[in-house]
């Protein structure tokens, strides 16, 4: 976003407020934007054609927010969507609010109707400013030509900067079919104003390397804010310099790798149990951008107990909200683990992280071991499959539900923004969308959706926008005939009560060949490797249908309200889920 | 408990919709919240009193700070400050009942504004417990009241403290920059919500 194209220059040149748009966005280093043209939008999808803009055409805004959101994911730079008014921006809300909950620097432009009419309930006219004022970081309406270039500019600022996040412009039509001079580099924000609470004062600094040289058995809490400040390789040296092992939340997947022998894992509700185990035994939390969400702590009151916590976060609001820091730095991330580093001299001692591959064993494997060989496919089969063929190397877009959770457990990412995945907002319906913008952002990299069979239908429309793009992404259905997280909380928490979780889907692969997609079904073990070969081999997109265990579920789990490490674990052979605690032998 | 916040804000439409908001989303009542213009032309103060859990005070200062409009938040609970607060009161009383209703300003140094045959209205200034006092005494005494109005409290702490957040960012102080009055082609051009200064929103 730092480069600015030859064709701005500083000498004023007259446009229109719809060509200022545009040129803006080129300015910003915008080549792809995702949208579909409406009544109030028009103006600005006729200039289109001046400029050097890909546009991706939707089948439903829900669907550009979603692709934004994926594109900016993949590559770290800021996503725009375009929609028109009304319901073109209404249909926008979940894929922003999507965006707000996990931090995602996105631009979304709306078309208005002309503001002499507005507040006068004129036709496809809605207070979008207002609907998204709780879910977005900061958004405007824009009435006169001559502020667009500048609100537009201070929009991309606000998007990446700081804690990211989604801002919406509401571009009025007179504004869009108005002149103004436009200058690109006079439109230049100012200077953010300066935030008193961002600071990582000296003395906390020093008191904070003193905890963590004396702690005995740390862990690292790696979240989304390690890869949102780039500081994967400051996050790798201080824990190899003192062997202190990572575990990860689900956005932080890919912070660490996954391979690397200080690599614990995901952690919360439904981490391994090592994983939870370590943190309750850990004397000292160095969380680093992330916000002790609730599927990550379990119960407040037995989190940690013996824990100090060193919270490092760049909202101020995050500190204390949840769990108590007893050291908070606040700012940058990867600058300040740039401060901590040179102070901290690499430490030998070893029995803390024997005694965490000792609660470490074989679980996951042991999981995938135990099932019970009825002959049916397992979703675990098919993501340890999928990532063994894929060398773990595929960018991997999951919707919402067991498959997620499931792929954040089987499929190992050594790279970071390679899992893309809806975590606060739990969107169902993310996973196809999503991909389509991360496809966009990485052409050349191998994309993968791996989406449940209810959270597809919710968007699968796209599979035509795929086709019309001509995207090589492929796709793995785990289809289990169950909303199957909710049928898994029924089989815990309401007896078995499978209300309006069974679902009816359609034949996935006639869906996907009525597209003009290939496609295959699998329902056997044997066969998983070999339509993942053919998929990858295809040189296009393809899908394949994996007929998975009905009434399977994800292990372990954290009931709500129970503490880490009470966990429900995978029943061995015809035996009912057993609690273990680390109390336990 | 109660807390109390100055915020300084960008004085432009819809900020006071933001902060609204933010307390709405956090569950948390606004006891009193008053706004205007502040020492800078383009910067409004709001003072806000809020009823929350004694803890809440870091968690609502950081948020505010999140609002992209919002230029500097204190907490000043924990200060030595003046609190004021304005209140206009209207008594039923005719020219036989007025005299107790004079001696009673007089005590609570409020000064009677407006004078009619079948009402006064009386102005009175200070903190909350003395405005209530009055209120309280006024009923006491068999006076009809016939409404009230108040601004809510308005804080500013002692010596010399001024926002450093403003000091830090040089804006243009009354004396460089006389205050200009908003107009349809002032020189408020970044606006949100409702853009328009001219239009009925």
């Amino acid at each position: 976003m730092s480069e600015q194209p030859a064709s701005t220059t500083s000498q004023p040149t007259r446009l229109t407020g719809a060509e200022i748009v545009w040129a803006t966005l080129e300015g910003e280093g915008v080549r792809e934007v995702f949208g579909y043209p409406g009544g109030a939008i028009l103006p600005i999808y006729d200039a289109l054609r001046k400029y050097p803009i890909r546009h991706i055409l939707v089948r439903h805004e829900q669907g550009a927010a979603h692709m934004a959101d994926g594109y900016a994911r993949a590559s770290g730079k800021v996503g725009v969507a375009v929609a028109t008014s009304g319901p073109g921006a209404t249909n926008l809300v979940t894929g922003i609010a999507t965006a707000m909950m996990d931090s995602v620097p996105l631009v979304c432009i709306t078309g208005q109707i002309s503001s002499k009419l507005l507040g006068t309930d004129a036709f496809q006219e809605v207070d979008i400013t207002g609907i998204t004022l709780p879910i977005t970081k900061h958004n405007y309406v824009i009435t006169r030509t001559q502020d667009i270039a500048r609100v537009l500019r201070e929009a991309f600022l606000i998007a990446s900067s700081g804690r990211p996040g989604p801002v919406l412009v509401d571009i009025t039509k007179d504004a869009q079919q108005g002149l103004a001079d436009f200058d690109f580099a006079a439109a230049a924000p100012t200077p953010h104003r300066p935030h008193p609470m961002l600071s990582a004062e000296h003395d906390a600094i020093s008191e904070a390397i003193k905890l963590i040289l004396s702690a005995k058995r740390p862990i690292i809490l790696a979240g989304h804010g390690v890869l949102d400040s780039n500081a994967m390789n400051q996050l790798r040296t201080l824990a190899e310099r003192l062997q202190i092992p990572v575990a990860s939340t689900l956005l932080g997947i890919g912070a660490f790798p996954a391979s690397h022998e200080l690599s614990l894992g995901m952690m919360g509700m439904h981490g391994e149990a090592w994983v939870n185990q370590a943190i309750q035994q850990s004397d000292l939390l160095i969380a680093c951008g992330m916000r002790f969400d609730d599927r990550v702590t379990g119960v407040l009151t037995s989190y940690a107990p013996n824990a100090k916590k060193i919270h490092i976060e760049i909202d101020p609001a995050e500190i204390n909200k949840n769990v108590k820091a007893d050291i908070a730095l606040i700012g940058d991330l990867r600058e300040i683990l740039e401060t901590l580093l040179p102070q901290i001299a690499p430490r030998k001692d070893s029995t803390w992280i024997r005694a965490v591959n000792t609660l470490k064993g074989d679980a996951a494997v042991r999981d995938i071991k135990n099932l019970p060989d009825l002959g049916h496919l397992y979703a675990a089969h098919v993501i340890h499959d999928l990532w063994r063929a894929t060398d773990g190397k595929a960018i991997v877009v999951t919707d919402v539900g067991q498959h997620q959770m499931w792929e954040a457990q089987y499929y190992k990412h050594d790279a970071p923004r390679t899992l893309i995945t809806s975590g606060g907002l739990g969107t169902m319906g993310f996973a196809l969308p999503a991909a389509i913008g991360a496809k966009i952002a990485c052409p050349n990299k191998e994309v993968w959706v791996i989406a449940g069979d209810g959270g597809f239908q919710m968007t699968a429309a796209e599979l035509s926008t795929l086709v019309q793009e001509h995207l090589d992404i492929n796709i793995a259905v785990i289809n289990n005939g169950f909303l199957g997280m909710v049928r898994q909380w029924q089989e815990f928490m309401y007896e078995r009560n499978y209300a309006c979780s069974p679902i009816l889907s359609p034949d996935f692969v006639k869906l996907a060949g009525a597209h003009g997609i290939p496609g295959a079904t699998v329902r056997s073990r044997a066969d998983v490797l070999p339509a993942v070969e053919t998929a990858r081999k295809s040189g296009g997109p393809f899908l394949i249908n994996f007929m998975v265990e009905k009434e399977d579920a994800v292990y372990p789990m954290i009931a709500p309200g129970s503490a880490l490490d009470e966990m429900i674990r995978r029943p061995s052979n015809g035996h009912d889920p057993l609690i273990e605690t680390s109390e336990e032998p | 408990m109660l807390h109390t916040f100055v915020a300084l804000v960008e004085d432009k439409p819809g900020v006071l919709t933001r902060v609204a908001s933010l307390f709405r989303r956090l569950n948390i009542n606004i006891i009193s919240l008053t706004v205007g213009h502040s020492e800078r032309s383009d910067v409004s103060r709001m003072t806000i009193v809020a009823e929350a859990a004694a803890g809440a005070g870091h968690r609502i200062k950081a948020s505010l700070f999140k609002l992209e409009n919002v230029i500097d938040v204190d907490d000043v609970g924990q200060f030595s400050c003046v609190t004021r607060e304005l209140a206009l009161i209207k008594v039923a009383a005719t020219p036989h009942t007025r005299a107790p209703i004079f001696q009673l300003a007089e005590i609570f140094r409020a000064r009677v504004v407006d004078l009619a045959p079948e009402s006064l209205m009386l102005e009175i200034t200070g903190v909350s417990s003395k405005i209530e006092g009055l209120i309280q005494v006024l009923m006491e005494g068999d006076n009809e009241i016939l409404e009230i109005s108040r601004t809510g409290r308005m804080v500013m702490r002692r010596g010399q403290h001024t926002s450093r957040v403003l000091d830090a960012m040089r804006v243009p102080s009354p004396e460089e920059e006389p205050i200009i009055p908003v107009t349809a082609t002032g020189n408020s051009s970044l606006e949100l919500l409702s853009g328009d200064p001219n239009h009925p929103l």
